[in-house]
C-alpha cells in the first residue's frame, strides 16, 4: 500500500496512465470500426475518471502529471495556422462565402445552445460553459476562462459535442441532400471541431481540408464573437 | 524540429503578451495563431521545422484533450443534476448548427458558382 501511495503522488505515474489508457482506447475504437460513439477521448475520460474515483485520487493530483500533456494545447492552437496557411489561396478566393457561412454557423451554435439551456433554467456558469461547445477545446477553454464559466466542464462538453456532430451529420446531409465534399467538410469542422475534421477526412481529402479550415476559422471567430453575443443576450 | 517548436512557443508568448496588454477577452494562443499565420504569409511558405512540429501536434490533437476532459469529474455532482438539460441542449444545438451551416454554405456557394469548381484535392490533415 505504501508503494501505491508513493507512485500515485508522482506526476510521472499519471502521465503514463494517460498515455496507456489513450493507446488502449484508440485500439478499441479502431477495432470497433471507428464509430464516434466510442471516440478514444471519450473512452479515455470514462476509464481515467473511474480509476481516479475508485482509488480516491483527487483531480488536482492527477493533473500534476497530466498538465504536461495539457500544456501542449497552447502550441497546438498556434499550429492551426499551418493548415490555415496551406489553404490560404482557396480562402482568399472564397473568403466571402466562407466568412458568411462561418459567422452564421458560429452564431447559431452559441445562440441555440444558450436558448435551449435557458429554457431548462440552467445556472449561468453552466450556460457560459456550454456556449463555446462547437469550438476546438484549447480555444474553448481559453474563452471560458475569460468569460467566467468552468473551463474543465467546457472541455468535456466540447468533446461530447464533437462526438454528437459526427453522429448527427450523416442524417443532416441526407435530409438536406448535401453531396458536395466541401460543404460536408466545412459543416463538420464548424459544428464538431477536431472530431468532425478527423471524421471528414474519412469521407474525402477535400472534405477534410475544408473541415480543418472551418475548425480554425470557427475557433478564431468565436473567440471574438462570443463575448459580444453573451453581453447582447444580457449575461454580463 | 526544435526551431519549429521555438517558433510556436514564441508566437504563443507574444499572443499572451498581446492579451495581457490589451485586455481583450480572447485566449493568448489564438493571437499566437494569427501571428504565426501573418509570419507564414510574409514568408510565403511554411519552414520545414515548423511544419514538422505543427503536424505532429495536430495529428495527436485528440490525445491532448484528455487531461482537460477528465476534469469533468470535478463537476460530476452538477452534471448528475443537469445531465438531461445539457444533453438536450447539445443535441438540439449541434443539429441546428449543422443544418444552418450546410444551408448557408450551399446557398452562397451556388451564387458564387465557379469558385467551388476550382477546389482540387487537398493536403494531409489535422486530427
Amino acid at each position: 500500500m505504501e508503494f501505491w501511495v508513493y507512485f500515485a503522488a508522482k506526476p510521472l505515474f499519471w502521465l503514463i496512465v494517460t498515455l496507456i489508457v489513450f493507446m488502449f482506447a484508440s485500439e478499441l475504437n479502431r477495432r470497433s470500426g471507428g464509430t464516434p460513439l466510442l471516440h478514444p477521448v471519450l473512452i479515455s475520460m470514462a476509464i481515467i475518471i473511474s480509476f481516479l474515483l475508485v482509488t480516491g485520487t483527487r483531480y488536482e493530483t492527477y493533473f500534476e502529471g497530466a498538465q504536461f500533456i495539457h500544456f501542449l494545447l497552447g502550441p497546438a492552437t498556434v499550429a492551426l495556422a499551418v493548415p490555415l496557411f496551406d489553404h490560404f489561396e482557396r480562402i482568399k478566393k472564397m473568403w466571402f462565402v466562407l466568412l458568411v457561412a462561418c459567422i452564421s454557423g458560429a452564431v447559431t451554435a452559441i445562440v441555440s445552445v444558450l436558448l435551449v439551456g435557458l429554457a431548462f433554467d440552467l445556472p449561468v456558469e453552466v450556460l457560459l460553459s456550454l456556449a463555446p461547445k462547437s469550438v476546438t477545446s484549447p480555444i474553448a477553454i481559453g474563452i471560458v476562462e475569460k468569460i467566467g464559466g468552468y473551463p474543465s466542464l467546457a472541455a468535456g462538453l466540447v468533446l461530447i459535442t464533437g462526438a454528437m456532430g459526427c453522429l448527427l451529420s450523416p442524417l443532416v446531409f441526407k435530409l438536406l441532400n448535401v453531396k458536395d465534399g466541401a460543404v460536408k467538410g466545412f459543416t463538420l469542422g464548424l459544428a464538431a471541431h477536431g472530431f468532425g475534421t478527423a471524421y471528414a477526412f474519412e469521407t474525402s481529402a477535400l472534405a477534410g481540408a475544408f473541415a480543418g479550415l472551418a475548425m480554425g476559422m470557427t475557433g478564431l471567430l468565436t473567440a471574438f464573437l462570443l463575448p459580444v453575443v453573451i453581453s447582447l443576450m444580457g449575461f454580463n | 524540429m526544435l526551431n519549429g517548436f521555438l517558433v510556436l512557443l514564441l508566437c504563443q508568448l507574444l499572443g499572451e503578451l498581446v492579451v495581457l496588454a490589451s485586455g481583450v477577452p480572447v485566449p493568448g494562443p489564438v493571437f499566437g495563431m494569427i501571428l504565426l499565420l501573418l509570419v507564414l504569409i510574409a514568408f510565403k511558405k511554411t519552414p520545414k521545422s515548423v511544419r514538422l512540429v505543427s503536424e505532429g501536434l495536430l495529428r495527436h490533437l485528440a490525445f491532448l484533450y484528455v487531461p482537460a476532459g477528465v476534469g469533468l469529474m470535478v463537476h460530476l455532482e452538477m452534471i448528475s443534476h443537469y445531465w438531461l438539460a445539457i444533453l438536450v441542449a447539445l443535441l438540439v444545438s449541434t443539429f441546428v448548427t449543422l443544418v444552418v451551416t450546410a444551408l448557408v454554405f450551399r446557398l452562397l456557394g451556388r451564387l458564387n458558382g465557379p469558385a467551388k469548381g476550382e477546389i482540387g484535392d487537398s493536403s494531409e490533415g489535422v486530427k
